[in-house]
């Protein structure tokens, strides 16, 4: 039976109440008493020298407030990276200074070279037509290959090349892979790009800045997913403000997918602003600005073998990887096409020898980060393309092959430096096969013949590194900063309690999660436990969410800071029933004595506790208010197997989504509903990459995609109803509630389906096409059916 | 500058707005009426939607002087004065139809439009007329549904086979 | 935006006397192409003549010679619901944009526009129909002039579209994946007096008609009379969502695909 509340329960969003009658409060709906408003006057061309600012005429504009040019940043520090690689020779990657303001060049189109602060928003755009600015157009360069090339223009000058660094994986590997793919039985060599992608969470970003005079604190409000975060890197890094001086607030968010975890220039902007102008100042984002100034994701082109012995078992993958960081390197992007890429490339598999090389390159476009996945779909795009590919070329089932070199004994340790838990493939491919009704695949086969179409299926498996991060790891890896989370439970004298996290939810219901797990412990309605969260002035340093963490860390935080309560709880009931905390059990919110009738409520504890009549003071303190931090031991794996069908029409190319089923094993479930949505809109977003999302420029480094005109959303026509399953659970062991995450499955695990299915659609019609580049747009599938 | 009026959500409202002043913009800045978001700036998102005049449209493609004498229904007009959410509002809840609530006042707007022309709309009519609302989180699965659980149809089959 | 006013006159002799005032103003229909390109100031009119309040410039009905007459500030959903005369017609007013664009959106708007992806161009021209402005008749043939040119004078103002209704008719659409407009689009009309054949999205030129399927489907009006024929991609649009070659091939398949539709 499905629970009806605390843990297992889908317990209906409590946040849903406000969305769903307009009151929510999102960043853009905050006007603050005297605000200003910025715009940005932007390259619109990708690569210049920047010659002269001329502010003088826009100064006078009506309005006007002050103009800002790159010059107010000279002594300003610039936008921090949070993370830096070694490169195969030992040596620390290429960082070059991204400005909050361009300083002597402009670098992409959209890189923000002055602020006008005027009135109101029109006559902020007004001026910022009335500066004049001088630029000597430079060569832009755009193709990461060509970018590497010697004689290349630089993106930034003060850099050896474009080369950001180039990085083995695991180095020491490397000749014996190249050996074993020399002398293997079979070698299926494949190339490909994961396609750049704009993440478009619905509401685009604003920031407003805000700073009181009497208490010298600066304020900002922000669309981020991470805002105690935010606060380090500005206020230490940017600004020069101590934390205790500054508050990041980061309420309702529309939305991040990884686009609202970096830091950037408008945020810092604002932030200073406000102070230098003594009054608010508020930045909306178009979503036009989105588009040349979000950090977008993926874009990677790799070249991927696996070799395979007479047996089809995989005895060697070896991938060179062009990785574009874009102009700039965004807060974590180095370890995007490192850490969570190469350490994930073993798949479900084991393949004993792995070697990744990764040459990340700046080119003159956005600065690319971390999209829904960060890393992971590129290695399982790359990997279930090659074996798909390799099934073919051996004339073996796809299924069967992957089967037959599934990991089946854990924990296991992987040639590519992390260690699985837990985890059971097959049973996840075998839920997949039956939820994916593949005894009726030829008969849908026959039927789309009959009108003409071809169909084709696509099956693949995933595995995914969450629960980011264990701290001393990541240390090593290059991370500058740690990877726990936090809570504080305060609970209040009446019973209730809030529970302040430093985990954000921006659509992933915490607030009702969080308190199913708090509840459930207790024994007590879910309604008592308030979640707070997205403020930096109440809630305890926490790194926020992204990487499918927020349960699993968040969450485990969470639990630490409880069990605390209770033990504390439990001391204090025994002396109001004078037992011994030995023999103290709570259960539904009672605290009883075993074995005999006596209780006392969770209300009488929590009463105690701040009126301490009656209470062992000598022994411990009055109030009940714990606060942990918790620090991963290990990275959770969820993983499972995904199977899509799709319909071609070979008379336009156009590809349809028949079916998409999808089995999961995130380990233990809070709340069904939510972990299902997540991966609806997982699977819909690795649906658009692989169908439609395409984030192009053209050789000039302007983006040919730079709306919804030219970038195709999903949408409701594009998708199915999903089949979804996450039945299969194999806990995670090293964390209190064996939870893995599963915000980025969907997206992971989804686009080689696709790609799989369309590729066996045309093979089964006698095409010779063997991969097409996502998005596999109509005009490009019937390129490839057509070519030659 | 020039005063508009029209009635908002059953009660008159005015203010001085200039020509380039969007009907959204109306809403959120001089009425305070922040349910109605803004999403994008070529009319495709959908998070705009309100009705006028019975009629949904995009809110950041209309002006207010346009909406003058109109009667216009916002996202904040569609709950009960008591708070109880209609039909819609209420499915989307029990459906799990929403995220992170940025395209959910232009959702509902939309499908209540579309359940007064259509009172059991087919999955495809509903994916097909969501054409104009884009949705970030939730893949529109439990969006669809939701819609079909509003007009009365039985959706506990939905993708179980 | 830039700053300008809105003028919204509710009868066409005062709109015509506010466009006469100002080179700088101009008609403002739906405002759904309109207003996103005032939002990237790609204009700046000095006042915007609303259109939409004019009565006498709204609604559906036909005249004597049978023709089905849509005043130019008629919505497409109101074409949609009204131009049961002329099915196929009100099937493509249908699948514009989305609902609420076509609660907003005119069909004068759009064809004063005359996007080369637009919907209405190709029912326009595939009908033969008739512009009728403030000043005078224009013949569909007449009125497109190229990517978003027209025969309209400055200040002209359409004030009603008539279409000859066609014994079978049909518009088949191919959608750009992102905006939705037309990656290609075909109006295929039969009349007494021959097949008319319009094609939208493709053309570097605009709206165009396709004469050799014309021809080809008066002697046989079946989608197998358009076997032997192709067009050439060179004067196509080229872009992002396909070459000019894979346009030039989709003409193909959706005028094949709009015959049979036609019946």
């Amino acid at each position: 039976m499905p629970k009806d509340s605390g843990i297992g329960a889908s317990s209906k969003r409590r946040e849903d109440v406000r969305f769903l009658t307009g009151a929510g409060h999102y960043t853009d709906d905050i006007d603050l008493r005297g605000q200003a408003y910025v715009h940005f006057l932007r390259s619109d061309v990708a690569h210049g020298t920047l010659k002269n600012v001329d502010t003088s005429a826009a100064e006078g504009m009506p309005g006007v407030v002050r103009v800002f040019t790159g010059a107010d940043f000279a002594e300003v520090g610039g936008l921090p990276c949070g993370w830096q690689i070694t490169d195969r020779e030992g040596n620390p990657m290429q960082e070059p200074a991204h400005p909050v303001l361009a300083q002597g060049k402009v670098r992409h189109v959209g890189d923000p070279i002055a602020a006008v602060v005027a009135e109101t928003r029109e006559q902020a755009r007004d001026a910022a037509e009335a500066i004049e600015v001088d630029i000597d157009d430079l060569p832009a360069v755009v193709d990461m290959k060509a970018a590497l090339k010697d004689g290349a223009p630089k993106v930034h000058d003060e850099l050896t090349s474009n080369l950001c660094y180039d990085w083995g994986f695991v180095e020491e590997n490397r000749e014996a892979v190249d050996a074993a793919i020399k002398s293997a039985a079979h070698v299926t060599r494949l190339e490909l790009r994961n396609n750049r992608l704009v993440a478009n969470p619905m509401e685009p970003r604003v920031a407003v800045g805000d700073y009181s005079r009497s208490t010298g604190e600066s304020t900002l409000y922000t669309t981020s997913q991470n805002p105690h975060v935010i606060r380090l890197l500005m206020g230490a890094f940017v600004l020069g403000i101590p934390e205790h001086k500054l508050r990041v607030v980061a309420p309702d968010v529309g939305g991040g997918f990884g686009s609202k975890i970096f830091h950037y220039a408008e945020e810092a902007f604002c932030t200073f602003a406000a102070k230098a102008l003594n009054r608010p100042v508020k930045w909306t984002s178009s979503r036009s600005e989105a588009f040349i100034t979000d950090a977008h994701g993926r874009d990677h082109v790799t070249t991927i073998e696996l070799a395979l012995d007479k047996d089809n078992n995989f005895v060697a993958l070896r991938t060179e990887t062009h990785a574009n960081m874009g102009a700039y390197l965004s807060t974590f992007a180095p370890s995007v096409p490192t850490w969570l890429h190469g350490t994930l490339m073993a798949g479900n598999y084991k393949t004993p020898l792995i070697y990744v090389n990764v040459k990340a390159v700046f080119t003159n476009t956005v600065p690319v980060d971390a999209y829904r996945g960060a890393g992971r779909p590129e290695a399982t795009f790359q990997l279930e393309r090659v074996i798909d590919k390799a099934a073919r070329e051996l004339g073996v089932d796809p299924v069967e092959l992957r089967r037959q070199n599934f990991i089946t004994e854990f924990p296991y340790p992987t040639p590519v430096a992390v260690e699985y838990d837990t985890g059971d493939y097959n049973a996840t491919l075998d839920k997949l096969l039956e939820i994916a009704d593949l005894a009726g695949f030829e008969a849908r086969l026959a039927e789309s013949k009959k009108n003409g179409k071809l169909r084709g299926l696509g099956v693949n498996c995933y595995i995914e590194a969450c629960g980011i991060a264990p701290s001393h790891l990541v240390g090593q890896l290059g991370a500058r900063a740690g990877l726990y989370e936090s809570a504080t439970v305060r609970v209040n004298a009446t019973g209730g309690l809030v529970v302040m996290t430093g985990s954000h939810s921006h659509g992933q219901g915490h607030e009702t999660s969080f308190a199913q797990v708090v509840a459930d412990m207790i024994g007590i309605d879910e309604n008592m436990v308030e979640i707070v969260h997205g403020d930096t002035a109440n809630t305890p340093m926490g790194m926020g969410t992204y990487g499918s963490r927020s349960l699993a860390v968040g969450g485990s935080a969470m639990v630490r800071a409880t069990e605390k309560i209770i033990a504390k709880a439990r001391k204090i009931a025994a002396h109001l029933m004078e037992a011994s905390e030995a023999d103290i059990e709570l259960k539904n919110g009672q605290f009883s004595v075993a074995g005999t009738d006596k209780s006392v409520a969770w209300g009488d504890v929590t009463l105690a506790a701040y009126v301490p009549h009656n209470y062992p003071l000598e022994d411990i303190e009055p109030g009940l208010e714990e606060t942990a931090f918790y620090d991963p031991a290990n990275f959770t794996y969820p993983a499972g197997a995904y199977a899509c069908e799709v319909e071609l029409d070979p008379d336009t190319g156009k590809v349809t989504i028949e079916g998409f089923a999808a089995a999961d094993d995130f380990g233990n479930v809070v709340n069904p509903m939510i972990v299902e949505g997540q991966v609806h809109g997982g699977l819909a977003q690795g649906i658009g990459q692989a169908l439609l999302e395409n984030c192009a420029y053209d050789e000039d480094g302007q983006l040919l995609s730079a709306s919804y005109m030219d970038y195709a959303m999903p949408r409701a026509d594009d998708v199915p109803f999903y089949r979804v399953d996450h039945s299969c659970q194999t806990p995670c062991t090293h964390n209190p509630l064996g939870v893995k995450g599963c915000g980025e499955a969907g997206a992971i695990g989804s686009p080689p389906a696709v790609v799989n299915a369309v590729i066996d659609a045309l093979q089964r019609a006698g095409r010779d096409v063997t991969h097409i580049d996502m998005p596999l747009s109509p005009s490009r599938v019937w390129d490839a059916m057509n070519k030659g | 500058m020039p005063q508009v009026k029209m009635t908002v959500n059953g009660k008159p409202a005015s203010g001085e707005v200039e020509g380039r002043t969007l009907l959204v913009e109306f809403l959120r800045e001089n009425l305070g009426l922040t349910g109605t978001h803004v999403g994008c700036d070529t009319s495709q998102c959908g998070a705009c939607v309100v009705h006028v005049d019975g009629k949904a449209v995009k809110s950041c493609t209309m002006f207010a002087a346009e909406a003058e004498g109109s009667e216009v229904l916002t996202i904040e007009g569609v709950a009960a004065p008591d708070g109880t959410m209609d039909a819609v509002q209420q499915a989307f809840q029990d459906h799990h139809g929403l995220q992170c609530g940025f395209c959910t006042p232009g959702m509902v707007m939309s499908a209540r439009a579309l359940l007064a022309d259509n009172p059991t709309p087919s999955e495809a009519e509903i994916r097909d007329y969501l054409e104009g609302n884009i949705c970030r989180c939730t893949g529109y699965h439990n969006i669809v549904k939701a819609i079909m659980a509003a007009s009365g149809q039985d959706v506990s089959t939905i993708a179980a086979q | 935006m830039y700053a300008f006013d809105i003028e919204r006159p509710t009868t066409l002799a005062e709109a015509v006397k506010h466009m006469a005032a100002s080179e700088e103003n101009q008609a403002l229909g739906g405002g759904q192409t309109l207003i996103p390109t005032l939002k990237q100031r790609l204009a700046s009119p000095e006042k915007l003549i609303s259109l939409t309040g004019i009565d006498e410039i709204r609604g559906i009905c036909e005249d004597d010679a049978g023709r089905v007459c849509i005043g130019a500030a008629t919505t497409h959903a109101e074409v949609v619901a009204g131009a049961g005369a002329y099915p196929a017609l009100a099937a493509l007013a249908g699948n514009i944009g989305d609902p609420a664009v076509r609660n907003r959106g005119t069909i004068g708007g759009s064809l004063a526009n005359n996007d080369p992806s637009a919907c209405y161009p190709a029912a326009a021209l595939g009908s033969g129909a008739t512009i009728v402005t403030d000043k005078r008749e224009i013949a569909a043939d007449d009125y497109f002039e190229g990517m978003f040119a027209t025969a309209l004078d400055e200040g002209e103002i359409i004030t009603e579209v008539k279409f000859p209704v066609p014994q079978k008719a049909a518009y088949m659409k191919f959608e750009q994946p992102a905006s939705r407009f037309a990656l290609v689009g075909v109006f295929v009309a039969k009349y007494a007096d021959g097949v008319r054949v319009a094609v939208t999205g493709a053309s570097e030129e605009g709206v165009f008609r396709w004469s050799e399927a014309e021809a080809a489907l008066a002697a046989d009006f079946s989608a197998g009379a358009l076997d032997e024929l192709s067009l050439s991609g060179d004067n196509m649009i080229s872009d992002l969502h396909g070459s000019g070659d894979y346009r030039a091939h989709l003409v193909g398949v959706m005028t094949k695909r709009a015959v049979t539709a036609a019946g």
